[in-house]
Parts: C-alpha cells; structure tokens; sequence
C-alpha cells in the first residue's frame, strides 16, 4: 500500500491532521474529466424509479477495469440504489424500474434476452450488514460454486484459496466446520466477500461495507480490498469520506435534490474524477462543500 | 437567546420526584383491572383444572396395560383401545404423509413466488386464512362429498378419514409455514441470490432449511389437532365396535376420540371410567406432541 502512494494533508471536520495515502499511479491522467480507460460498466442516462419515484436522475458514469470506484455522498442521494441496478438486484424490489443503459463489457445488462442470474454470478456483491448463511463457514464458502454448478475438481482447494485471498484463513482453518454466526462482525463481513470471490466474478458491488464495524475491523478491510484490486473491479458505496480517500481510484460524489412539490428527494451526480483530484481540488462547490464538511 | 431561556425556565419545577403518580400503578383502577384478569386466570385454569382431575379420578381404575393391548367387548373389563389407537396412527399418519408436502409447497408459493399484485393471489391468502377457523365438521362434509362423486361406497376408509383431517390441517400448515418463511431475513435471500443462485437454489438450499424447525412445530401442532377430532370422522361413517387392526389405506378403522366418544354414550358406568381413562391416555399423546413441538422449536430455531 505505501509504493505507490503519496501522503496528502487533510483537515477533518474536528481539525484533526491527518495523512492520507492517495494512489498514484493514475495521477498521469488526472488532468481532463471523466474519460475512464478501460471501462467495465458503463451507465448512460441511467434513471431508477420506484413506482412513480424517481430516486436517482441521469447519471452518466463509467467504472474502470481493476481499479476501486467509490461513490459517496448525503443520505438519500441514491448512491446505494445506483449500486443495486448495476447488478440487477433492484429487480427484486416491487416497482423498481431502472430506464437508461447499464452495459457489462459493452453489453446491456437490461437485455431481454440477458439472465440477472448470470448478470449476479459475473457482478457479485457485498452488503451492508454481513450476512452469512446459517451454515458453517465451509459451507458459506461452497455455496456459491455449489449453485452455479462451478467445475471445481477440489472444493476443499476452493474454499481454502477464497478464505486466504480475504485474509481469514489462518484466522477460521481449524474450524471449517463450526458455524459462520460465531465469528465476530469483521469476520463475518470478510467471511462474505470471501464467499463472493469464491464465485470468481469480475466486479464486486460494496454497499457500505464497514458501516457496522469498528475502526481495526475495518482497516482490515481496506487493506482487503486494496490487495483485491490487483484482480477485481471494486466498486463501493460510503458514507466515510476518509474511507473513499484512502481506498478509491475514482471517487464520485452524488447529492440529493428535493422535489418543490413532493419534497421527494432525487440523487443525481455532482462530480466524478480521480480521487485526489475531488478531495484536492474539486471542480464542484457542492462537492468542496460536503468534502470540508460545511454539508448538512 | 435569553428570553428563550428565562422562558422554558418558568416551566422547570423543583418539587421532589417522590410521591405517587395520580393513574398509576396503585390507583384504584390499576388495581381493579389487575384484579379482574387474574381472575379471568383463574377461571379458565381452574376449570381446566377440574376437568382433568376427576377424569384422572374417574380413569385411574382403567390406567393399565390392557387397556392399550385390549380390542372393544361388550363386557368393560375385557375392552380396550388397541384398534383405536393403531387406527388414530394410521389416519394421523396418512394425513401427515399428503398435507406436509402440500402445505408447505403451497406455503413455499404463496410467500416466495406469487405477486401479490394479483387478486387471485390476494383471494387465495384471504381464503387460507378464513379456512383455518371453518368448524371441522364442514370438512367431513366436503370429504364425504368428495368421495360420494367418486363413486366411493364405504367411505369408512383410512384415506377417507386422512383426507378429512388433511382438509382441516391443511390451512394451518400452510400459515404456519408462512409464518417461517417470513422469519428468515431478507439479507440471506439476497446474499444468495448475489452469488447467482437462481431463486429456485435459493428458497431449496436457504430459505427452507431455516424454517424447518417452524414448519415441524407447526405442523405437529396441526396434526395434534386432528388427532382429537372426532366430527368430521363421524360424518364419515367411523365404525364405532372395530375388533380387527387398521392394516392399509382401505381398512377400515376407528380412532381414539372416536372409541371415548362412543363409551360415553353406553349406560355402563364401568365403560364411562373406560372412557376417563382413554381420555388421559390421548391427553398424554397431545401433550408429548406438543412438548416436542416446543422442544423443536426451542432447540433449533435460529435465531438471526
């Protein structure tokens, strides 16, 4: 984490100074606005509804290949719904539309003729609050390959590789067999993404990962998802500005407008750039507000 | 600011916080009302309780072996409940083996996989649920019915009786199920469905393992239920003097509501201790089951 990074000053809310690493190895591009090489989901004029409600308003967004897009913002800026279209687990929510195109490698996710099974199986996702199954953790392991009929000719090997890459193995090894729901909340949450990269997807979805953990718990998963990015396209929904700061690439920043008629709030995108570049010098007023903390 | 101050200040008393608050736990009322639902207490248990005290007194005589090794006689001393018994396992166990995966199927369909946008489906959850409180007695008329238009002529028949008290079971199950269904959290449908299970995988492998211990103590509490009815058994023709034991679904059989129901009836008071002592045995039957239920749901619940 420390080779490619360079320290910048950073003042909180509470005028602490603290130093945050940025990555550097884009810092080449940073110059000019969102052109994202190598993208893997791009969204264009993307709109969710539910039922009449329009919670998320034109956003035009694009997520690069191996790299950790974080999209952060107020409450109810629809961040966490533009996280569950990308993989279509809006879907199972009544009433939920998403108009607009949401393409994976250049195709539309929102196809007829595309399942969201296999949509889920290449875009995989983590949520919230860590949710393992009442199963032991080999079995919380298994499942996904299990289900999508993965060719593993060692399921043993499998599940032994998706706990080291989430750091959990040394950790868990000893006891495969007992159950998920003794492991404490970071374990359980790394317990998850384990479970989702057993499935080898291409992207993974973060919502708010580290919201109910403590801060050792969650630096445990930043570094986590720092190693993953060498193979995986991460993309994660914050609330922790710090958070963004440390762990994204890109960063992008969404607000919420309320309806004059409703008051219904609507999420639309503010800014989207290179991490450093949104939490050095954003373009936006909106966004330098809500990054020094005058926001709401 | 200030004026804002002085202002809420005016409001702030500073009496001391003892005392008895005026509507409390110790007025008048608060204590009446207590009163009149430990009463309510009493009368039930206690009536409860009288029953089952002079029936242990009137059966005790009864209370041994031959009364479960014994067939029905014209004497009293020589009878027992031996067909009764081995018919109320036949008809419970046939009705368990047709209503389980039935219910819980419907259950399984009605909760995970029917939009509920739909009116059918909306009149199906509204008439499952008026079902469960129709009187029993109503589905041994539709079982007699049913197996009328089948041409059926003895219709004191194993199946005949499993498929009355399936009928009357059925509702139950299915709520029961529902309810189980209901109780595991949407985050582990979605965490398996994240995965790419299909929805299929996901209520087979997830949802439905979770909910068996609620499904069990359900459906045990269903089945205990049936195991006590007597009416809609009788509308069906039970046969009341069976002195051969129930060997398939075409047998004809009587159960043990059935047996006590027709001791009573005799002018006999010794068949009337016979039938005090069939009662506790079947009181005995329904509180193990349902003691099991309580076990099954307590040892194995999960708790989320």
């Amino acid at each position: 984490m420390t080779t490619n990074t360079r320290a910048a000053s950073y003042t909180t809310g509470s005028d602490q100074k603290r130093t945050i690493h940025f990555p550097d190895e884009h810092a080449h591009r940073s110059k000019g606005l969102p052109a994202v090489p190598n993208a893997i989901i791009e969204c264009k004029d993307v709109n969710v509804y539910y039922n009449a409600f329009r919670a998320v308003t034109g956003v035009d967004l694009a997520f690069g290949s191996k790299e950790i897009t974080a999209l952060i913002g107020p409450s109810g800026c629809g961040k966490s719904t533009l996280l569950r279209s990308l993989n279509r687990m809006n879907d199972l929510i009544d009433g939920a539309r998403v108009e607009g195109s949401v393409t994976f490698q250049g195709e539309d996710i929102y196809h007829r003729e595309v399942d969201a099974i296999e949509v889920r199986r290449r875009i995989g996702m983590v949520f919230q609050k860590p949710n393992p199954f009442p199963k032991s953790i080999y079995d919380n392991i298994a499942y996904g390959p299990r289900v999508i009929g993965m060719k593993a000719s060692n399921m043993d090997d499998l599940v032994e590789e998706a706990l080291t890459r989430a750091a959990l193995w040394t950790e868990v090894k000893d006891k495969l067999k007992q159950s998920a729901f003794g492991l404490s909340g970071g374990q359980q949450q790394r317990l998850c993404i384990a479970r989702t990269i057993a499935v080898k997807p291409d992207v993974i979805l973060m919502d708010e990962p580290c919201s109910s953990l403590d801060p050792i718990a969650t630096s445990r998963i930043e570094d986590l998802m720092y190693e993953l990015r060498e193979d995986y396209t991460i993309i994660i929904v914050t609330h922790n500005m710090q958070q963004a700061a440390r762990v994204a690439d890109r960063t992008a920043f969404f607000t919420a407008l309320a309806s004059e008629e409703t008051g219904d709030r609507t999420g639309l995108l503010v800014e989207y750039d290179l991490t450093k570049k949104i939490f050095e010098s954003p373009a936006d007023q909106r966004t330098e507000d809500y990054i020094s903390g005058r926001f709401g | 600011m200030t004026f804002l101050t002085t202002g809420l200040g005016a409001h702030i008393r500073s009496a001391s916080i003892r005392g008895k608050v005026r509507g409390g736990e110790h007025s008048a009322r608060s204590v009446l009302f207590l009163i009149a639902l430990w009463l309510c207490l009493f009368v039930a248990f206690g009536v409860l309780l009288t029953l089952i005290i002079t029936t242990l007194i009137d059966g005790s005589s009864r209370l041994d072996s031959r009364l479960v090794t014994e067939y029905p006689a014209s004497g009293p001393e020589r009878a027992g409940l031996r067909p009764a018994i081995l018919g109320s396992i036949w008809v419970i166990g046939v009705t368990a083996v047709m209503t389980i995966p039935l219910g819980v199927a419907a259950a399984v369909h009605l909760e995970e996989f029917a939009d509920r946008k739909k009116w059918f489906n909306r009149a199906i959850e509204l008439n499952v649920q008026n079902l469960a409180a129709v009187p029993s007695i109503v589905y041994g008329l539709l079982a007699l019915g049913f197996l009328a238009l089948l041409g059926v002529q003895n219709k004191n028949i194993v199946i005949g009786g499993a498929l009355a008290l399936g009928l009357l079971v059925l509702p139950v199950i299915i709520i029961s199920t529902r309810e189980a269904l209901r109780a595991v959290p949407l985050e582990i449908r979605q965490g398996s469905l994240a995965l790419g299970a299909t929805p299929l995988q996901t209520v087979w492998r997830q949802t439905l393992p979770a909910s068996v211990p609620g499904i069990a103590t359900g459906a045990i509490l269903g089945l205990s239920r049936a195991l006590g009815e007597a009416a809609p058994l009788l509308v069906l023709g039970a046969l009341v003097f069976v002195s051969f034991d129930p060997n398939g679904l075409l047998s004809g059989y009587t159960t043990m509501p059935i047996q006590i129901f027709n001791w009573t009836s005799r002018p006999q008071a010794e068949f009337h201790e016979l039938a005090s002592a069939g009662s506790i045995l079947l009181l005995l039957i329904l509180l193990a089951m349902n003691g099991l239920a309580i076990f099954i749901r307590n040892r194995y619940q999960q708790r989320w």
